[in-house]
């Protein structure tokens, strides 16, 4: 009976396994087919379709613009992030529940929505379409996610720390730069690492913003307009390879650290 | 004589509504060993955060060598405070952290490092200069935290429970540690703690704190002997009270009319006050009613082994409310169930207004 | 411990100011400037309720609106069913040294560009697509099936990523219960299954209760999965929205149905949330 339980569980989660990789396999494999559609049967393996991504002026610029903005944004958000999380986490403001409430008030509402609401605004405004406007627009995605992360971790025991460096002799700023930022860095990370995640592969919000220079999700999406393209799999696939580097690196240096 | 290192006057503290210090007057002296003994909620951790410049008090001022500290923060005055949690930096090695009161200074980094391996030997730790504060034990991180509050020699050293976090045989060890080199630095150290016995242990001084005023205060012995009122008795060691009304006072002595009996011992009240008769667990004499005072007898309800001695808990036949609170001897035969007479004698009953 | 941090001289509002700027001009504000636009017609620019009445009197938004709910239900529910047990595999059946690598797999796909993801199941999906080519080579069906542009696709794709998001928090949930429970219950006298259902599962169902929010926000506000997967065939709301926009350039009517979808998430937010006090009462 146990037998066949722990069997059945292997078999199940081998399902589920299958379930969230066929896509990606899928993706992968066509990206490197050899004739004009990414279908069954498979004529590959051929590079022809990742040579003509690297050779398209449009993607390789909206390649630039997507981590312009994630970087920018992400900075933003985090630096903005810190800050107000530092303030409400040392100082007893007036409203202060209330204001925390306010910034974070943006994590739950869809994407469309805080889209649809700037276009509005800066349509009035006669703010033009632009990266600027897109970047502006994942900052306020991104700031609540960073406030939210550095804000949990700022904890009775870091408060002490800081006191601690302040009864030594510390000023203000030497507290934040040589006591705070150390010490959180690890939240401050986490909520960059995030930011530039949620930036990076943010759509609805860039599909609105922008206009002629745009990001990449929306220069993909340009793509699919074509219909079923090997060249869509082989940017998906670069976009894929990319980002498992990237988590892989933040695996290995966040593991690394641990034993220190 | 010379003005106290530390003058506490009329201080009072309010967190909102909520009254945390009433009053609280205290002078300390140079080189002294202070204990701030009391229960959680005493207000004997908001006194400390007073004194190091983290809170200032709703009224009263605070004088540290004669200058008004009331408002000055915490890295302007010549205090320094080990926290509960030690606070140590994690991010730097246990001689950064050390150092890092020089380096605030603006001393040279030589100088420095000098300075702190002078501080890590002194609590037995310079071994650990290079390590990080994690691959310490809870015992080695107590240290540094010492050491680095003291590197910048201050007048003051505040202590805010500072040995709550170490398991019970550490926490004597380190005690005996602490009071050593109290000794050997000559700073003043202020140290908070509810635990009893660390205060006996360590105090030259020790302020016993209940509900925002200061209960007694006096050298531990002092207080342990002859408690100035019933909070005090029963939270430093323990009591066995009798209530009682004055019925006769005449030539120094008392006598009171008490559950099991009249009570006389030597002290000044006036007939008619209410008053508590307060005897320590090793002045009750149990068995042969040898005691120059008897106090009837009483049924024994328990009876702990504590290695050393037993603790025997036993109710008064004459008044079932009254609890005997007595030692007895590691050989004492005395049983659950057994009806013993219990006396005293009269120098051992302390009289406390009621 | 309750100090009153009145020694330090940073000047708190200087710190908390700019995030609080930000969060005015650039979330309420346009949130603001919505509801007002809502409020007017798309010509002439008048003060209107029409944009309001267009979605009450209109049966195929009203559809919209039902079918978004229905996807986002069926997909919220579909999604725990097979992420828990999942999760649970993973935090009890694979030996502790592989679970770390066995969760980075299981949300290996998360990393893939969101638009490439559903474009994926397309090519999974469609008409020659690699499903229908390996039903019809083992001959179960004859002729290839209509996946793609459909609801079945539309919930596909969502329940693809829900699935690995809804792993990831049901087994973190899942090792942040303390051992000792089951060994109480065990020690007690559950069986293993009574354990799972009146120790484990209770004290994982807040934990649930925050992935199935979490998931009904993101999927009833997305545009990418039913524009890519399902086609055109039966709009959910974003699709809705965006076709004002897009088409008809009338902001107006997409403000009213922005801020319609946003009050049946805030509604549903509501629920949770007075539903997760009673749990933890």
């Amino acid at each position: 009976m146990r037998a066949i339980i722990r069997f059945a569980a292997w078999v199940y989660a081998i399902a589920i396994y299958g379930f969230i990789f066929l896509p990606v396999v899928v993706l992968v494999l066509f990206s490197l087919q050899a004739t004009s559609f990414p279908i069954p049967p498979f004529t590959g393996p051929s590079l022809r379709w990742y040579q003509a991504v690297l050779t398209d002026a449009r993607l390789t610029s909206a390649l630039v613009n997507s981590l312009l903005v994630a970087v920018l944004s992400s900075l933003a958000s985090v630096t903005l992030g810190f800050l107000s999380a530092w303030g409400f986490a040392r100082f007893v403001l007036p409203g202060s529940a209330l204001l925390r409430g306010l910034i974070t008030l943006p994590l739950t509402v869809s994407y469309l929505i805080i889209g649809m609401g700037l276009l509005v605004l800066f349509n009035w405004a006669g703010v033009p379409k632009s990266l600027l406007a897109a970047g502006i627009g994942h900052v306020v995605i991104n700031l609540p996610l960073c406030f939210a992360i550095i804000y949990s971790q700022m904890g009775d025991h870091q408060i002490n720390i800081e006191r601690a460096a302040r009864d030594l002799g510390a000023a203000e700023w030497k507290v934040l730069l040589m006591i705070t930022v150390p010490v959180m860095a690890p939240a401050i990370f986490a909520g960059f690492f995030l930011s530039m995640t949620f930036s990076w592969d943010e759509f609805v919000i860039s599909f609105l913003l922008t206009r002629f220079e745009t990001t990449l999700p929306v220069e993909i999406w340009n793509l699919l307009r074509s219909g079923l393209n090997p060249k869509t799999n082989a940017v998906g696939s670069l976009v894929f390879a990319v980002s498992i580097v990237l988590v892989v690196f933040f695996e290995l240096t966040l593991l690394r650290r641990k034993p220190a | 004589m010379n003005a106290p290192l530390v003058d506490i006057r009329n201080v009072s503290h309010r967190f909102g509504q909520l009254a945390v210090l009433k009053n609280v007057s205290l002078a300390i002296e140079p080189g002294s060993y202070t204990i701030l003994l009391g229960p959680s909620g005493s207000g004997k951790t908001t006194l400390l955060s007073i004194l190091g410049g983290f809170v200032t008090p709703s009224e009263g001022k605070v004088f540290i060598r004669g200058v008004d500290c009331t408002a000055v923060p915490p890295a302007k005055r010549p205090t320094t405070t080990v926290f509960q949690d030690y606070a140590l930096f994690p991010h730097m090695s246990v001689g950064g952290n050390v150092g890092f009161g020089l380096r605030m200074q603006g001393v040279d980094g030589a100088t420095r490092a000098a300075k702190a391996r002078d501080a890590l030997s002194l609590v037995g730790l310079a071994p650990a200069f290079d390590k990080k504060p994690h691959q310490l034990s809870g015992g080695q991180r107590q240290r540094v935290a010492l050491a680095r509050a003291l590197v910048i020699e201050p007048a003051v050293l505040l202590l805010d429970e500072p040995l709550g976090a170490l398991d019970l045989k550490l926490r004597r060890q380190m005690q005996d540690e602490l009071k050593a080199i109290q000794k050997r630095v000559g700073t003043a150290f202020i140290h908070v703690t509810h635990d009893q016995e660390e205060a006996m242990a360590l105090a030259d001084h020790c302020v016993v704190m209940n509900d925002g005023h200061i209960e007694d205060e006096g050298p531990p012995e002092r207080v342990y002997a002859r408690p100035a009122t019933r909070f005090s008795a029963t939270f430093m060691g323990e009591s066995t009270i009798l209530s009682g009304t004055v019925a006769e006072a005449k030539s120094g002595i008392v006598t009171a009319s008490t559950p099991v009996g009249p009570v006389s011992l030597p002290g000044a009240s006036p007939a008619g006050a209410h008053v508590a008769l307060a005897i320590r667990p090793e002045h009750l004499i149990l068995g042969e009613a040898t005691g120059d005072v008897a106090l009837g007898t009483a049924k024994v309800g328990d009876v702990v082994f504590q290695g050393s001695f037993k603790r025997v808990l036993a109710a008064s036949t004459l008044d079932p409310e009254l609890q005997f609170i007595a030692k007895a001897p590691a050989s004492a035969t005395v049983g659950a169930g057994d009806t013993i007479a219990v006396s005293c004698n009269p120098q051992d009953i302390i009289l406390l207004a009621d | 411990m309750a100090f009153t941090r009145n020694n330090s001289r940073a000047p708190p509002w200087a710190l908390v100011t700019p995030a609080l700027a930000w969060t005015l001009l650039f979330f309420v504000l346009p949130f603001i400037a919505m509801g007002l636009s809502s409020l007017t017609a798309h010509e002439g620019g008048a003060f209107t309720l029409a944009n309001y009445s267009q979605f009450f009197t209109d049966p195929s938004y009203w559809r919209a609106m039902v079918n978004s709910l229905e996807v986002t239900g069926t997909v919220t529910i579909v999604s725990i069913l097979l992420a828990y047990p999942f999760a649970w595999i993973l935090a009890e059946m694979v030996p502790q040294r592989w679970q770390r690598l066995a969760l980075m797999l299981a949300v290996l796909p998360f990393w893939t560009s969101y638009v490439v993801r559903s474009y994926s199941w397309l090519l999974v999906l469609a008409q020659n697509g690699v499903v229908n080519r390996a039903l019809t080579g083992i001959g179960l069906i004859g002729e290839p099936l209509q996946l793609a542009n459909t609801r079945f696709a539309t919930v596909t794709g969502f329940v693809h990523f829900f699935v690995m998001l809804l792993t990831l928090t049901i087994f973190a949930n899942l090792k942040q219960l303390s051992p000792s429970y089951r060994k109480a219950a065990a020690d007690l006298g559950a069986g293993p299954i009574r354990t799972f259902l009146h120790v484990v599962l209770p004290l994982t169902l807040p934990g649930i209760m925050v992935g199935a929010f979490l998931t009904f926000v993101l999927c009833i506000g997305d545009y990418i999965t039913p524009q890519i997967l399902g086609g055109n065939n039966e709009l959910v709301m974003p699709q809705l929205v965006m076709m004002q926009i897009g088409r008809r350039g009338d902001f107006p009517l997409a403000s009213a149905l922005s801020i319609i979808l946003m009050a049946v998430v805030t509604i549903a937010y509501l629920t949770c949330a007075r539903w997760l006090k009673i749990e933890r009462a």
